[in-house]
């Protein structure tokens, strides 16, 4: 039986523009409590973090480790 | 990344601790400075960094046993009177003795805890009887000044490795199997002690949010070591003293009633009255809490809006950046203002927590759980009401301790079949085609803890939850599917929150009183201290299920009066005549 594919709002925002994966920056994929972060990858090799997994506990580590401030940290719409 | 690779590597030290969030290093660093030549594992689901309950740091100490302010008889009269008399006060007593030298040791590691102008500690009066809730100003650095320490010492840091069952052989303990969250791999760690301090059971109940992760506890703390000690045949106390905080509504994180509380801000209902003299957290002041949301005075409410505009800010400041400080964001989205409004607050989904209630591994005043060579520390181990300095006081004891255990034993011969059962268990779920994902899984278990396990406790409701368990349990044993390791991680807390489901049904069913306020409050039962003044003990039965017996509580060192006994019963306010 197939897996229905239901979109999700996440709550995890990265601005591409500032973040610095391309120069091999994972220090918000490095710190996520809940492991929800991952590096997107195109045939150009690794252009920016984004939320995968919409599993967040809201915590922050993320936005606040952040070399550059590209991450932003909202509510999970059901609790917001 | 997230691929399931196949392997197992085997490692062996002399300590492994599991869990790096509190007291797991500071288990690490006093077992180190002790013996230098141990090699000393700390072992993590996330990242150390930033791992456990206090990832993003924390607002001050809520049980200091400051010299000139409290006494370590004082306090374990408090925490006696606050846990309903069920409390082994050699532990809380070594504990209120012994957290000063911690607080000076920390001091040393850079966290500042605030001070009046006259260099004294300002403590303040949060518990009904004493003081001993202290301010810490740059509590935000928790996890880095930590982390500094653990890399000065040279413990050896393994992250993304999740436990998923102890090894035990030769009546003591052998070590661990591990899962790796990105790969899949296994990773065997022979070990002559390990020390669990892997948090809370904080994914048990569903947050009224409906959001699994929304939950009051970082969510990453899903009972894996309640499920562990238990699959490895340790005795676990008083699961039925569940945790249920007060919280604010929807956020699902902490109103913190003990920063704003010495600052004048208070819990009010409705009418904007207070209803309880005490914000300090008890069973009996839960319990009045609810009666209050349900009784039809509520909301009830955090009140700050009377509190002038410095102060407003000060308490902002200290709530917005330290521990939940998305807080800040929530209430902005909300258009809240602590300054002209009064905070919508709720009580929180259950749990098992000994930071804050009392249900926990058992263990004594040396951290040791009733395996050998196995230590419990932190929100897991049953010291109640230990909070954040108790996780890194019975962490350093543990610590201690298990440096003398590993002087005499070398590694203990375990069964390796165990390995190859953990390796079928763990994988199953990526051997199918399809079957159920883990997150459905995990919300039917969760939701059928709030239908049924939710105080007040029903007999037959709680016997309905532990049929509609059996059936999710054999549903997620046959049929959970998993894409990734990611997604494995999801199956293996899945499984974890499963056994702690069964656990808070089985301990509560076997308690037939009702104790510790709203915590264990039986409806078709009243207290009774003839047969259940005692701790409850669940293991695993030979049945493969929760067996249970009663623990003589060990007599009291600090005598309780009887006048003093019910010092927390009433905790309604009372007008006064002027007041009428």
């Amino acid at each position: 039986m197939p897996l229905a594919q239901t979109s999700t709002f996440v709550p995890v925002v990265v601005d591409k523009d500032l973040c610095i994966a391309d120069k091999g920056c994972t220090v918000c994929v490095d710190v996520c409590p809940l492991d929800v972060l991952r590096i997107a990858v195109t045939e150009d090799g690794p252009e920016t973090a984004y939320m995968k997994y919409d599993e967040c506990w809201y915590c922050m580590p993320c936005e606040a480790d952040c070399p550059t401030g590209a991450v932003t940290v909202n509510l999970p719409f059901l609790l917001k | 990344m997230d691929e399931i690779l196949d392997g197992t590597t085997q490692i062996d030290c002399d300590i492994l601790i599991i869990g790096g969030g509190t007291a797991g290093p500071m288990a690490a660093l006093k077992a180190k400075r002790k013996n230098p030549d141990a090699n000393v594992i700390l072992l993590d689901k996330a990242n150390v960094k930033r791992s456990g309950a206090i990832s993003m740091g924390m607002d001050g100490l809520n049980n200091s046993v400051i010299p000139g302010y409290a006494t370590p008889e004082q306090y374990t009269k408090e925490i006696t009177i606050a846990n309903d008399g069920i409390v082994d006060q050699k532990a809380v007593y070594r504990y209120a003795e012994e957290s000063y030298s911690i607080i000076e040791e920390l001091d040393q590691f850079g966290i500042r805890f605030q001070k009046d102008q006259n260099g004294e500690y300002d403590v303040k009066k949060v518990h009904h009887i004493g003081t001993y809730v202290l301010p810490m100003p740059n509590g935000d650095t928790v996890k880095k000044a930590l982390y500094r320490q653990l890399r000065k010492a040279r413990i050896n840091i393994i992250n993304r490795y999740m436990a998923t069952r102890l090894l035990t052989g030769e009546g003591r303990i052998a070590g661990a199997i591990c899962v790796n969250t990105r790969t899949a791999e296994f990773l065997v760690v022979r070990a002559k002690a390990v020390v669990m301090s892997l948090g809370a059971a904080g994914r048990l109940g569903l947050p009224s949010s409906g959001y699994l992760y929304g939950t009051y506890e970082n969510a990453s703390n899903s009972g894996e070591g309640y499920s562990m000690a238990y699959h490895a045949g340790a005795g676990l106390a008083n699961l039925e003293c569940f945790q249920i905080n007060p919280l604010i509504k929807d956020y699902n994180g902490p109103a913190c009633a003990y920063v704003a509380g010495p600052m004048g801000g208070y819990t009010a209902n409705a009418e904007g009255e207070r209803f309880i003299e005490c914000d300090y957290w008890s069973g009996q002041m839960m319990q009045e809490f609810y009666d209050e949301l349900q009784g039809g005075k509520g909301p009830v409410y955090l009140k700050l809006n009377h509190l002038a505009e410095e102060t407003v800010a000060e308490i902002e400041r200290v709530l917005h950046i330290v521990e939940r400080p998305t807080r800040g964001h929530f209430h902005r989205g909300r258009s809240t203002d602590y300054r002209t409004d009064m905070i919508e607050m709720h009580i929180s989904e259950i749990g098992f927590c000994s930071g804050h209630s009392a249900s926990g591994v058992f263990v004594d005043e040396h951290a040791r759980t009733t395996i050998d060579g196995l230590y419990a520390a932190g929100d897991m181990a049953n010291v109640p009401h230990n909070y954040m300095l108790g996780a890194f006081t019975n962490g350093a004891f543990a610590g201690l301790d298990a440096v003398d255990f590993i002087k005499d034993v070398d590694f203990a011969e375990f069964d390796t079949g165990e390995v190859d059962a953990e390796r079928t268990r763990v994988l199953a779920p990526t051997k199918r085609d399809d079957g159920i994902p883990p997150n459905q899984i995990e919300y039917k278990t969760r939701r059928f803890v709030n239908d049924y396990l939710q105080p007040p406790k029903v007999t037959a409701k709680m016997e309905l939850a532990q049929r509609r368990f059996e059936e999710v349990r054999h549903d997620m044993e046959t049929e959970m599917y998993v894409r990734d390791s990611h997604e494995l991680m999801r199956a293996l807390e899945a499984s974890a929150i499963m056994d702690c489901a069964d656990m808070a049904a089985a301990a509560s069913l076997y308690r037939t009183e009702s104790r510790w306020g709203l915590y264990h409050n039986r409806v078709e039962y009243e207290r009774d201290d003839e047969n259940w003044f005692c701790h409850t003990i669940l293991t695993k039965g030979d049945d493969g299920k929760p067996a249970h017996h009663k623990r003589d509580v060990q007599d009291y060192i600090v005598e309780i009066e009887d006048d003093e006994k019910d010092a927390y019963n009433n905790q309604r306010v009372t007008k006064s005549v002027a007041a009428e």
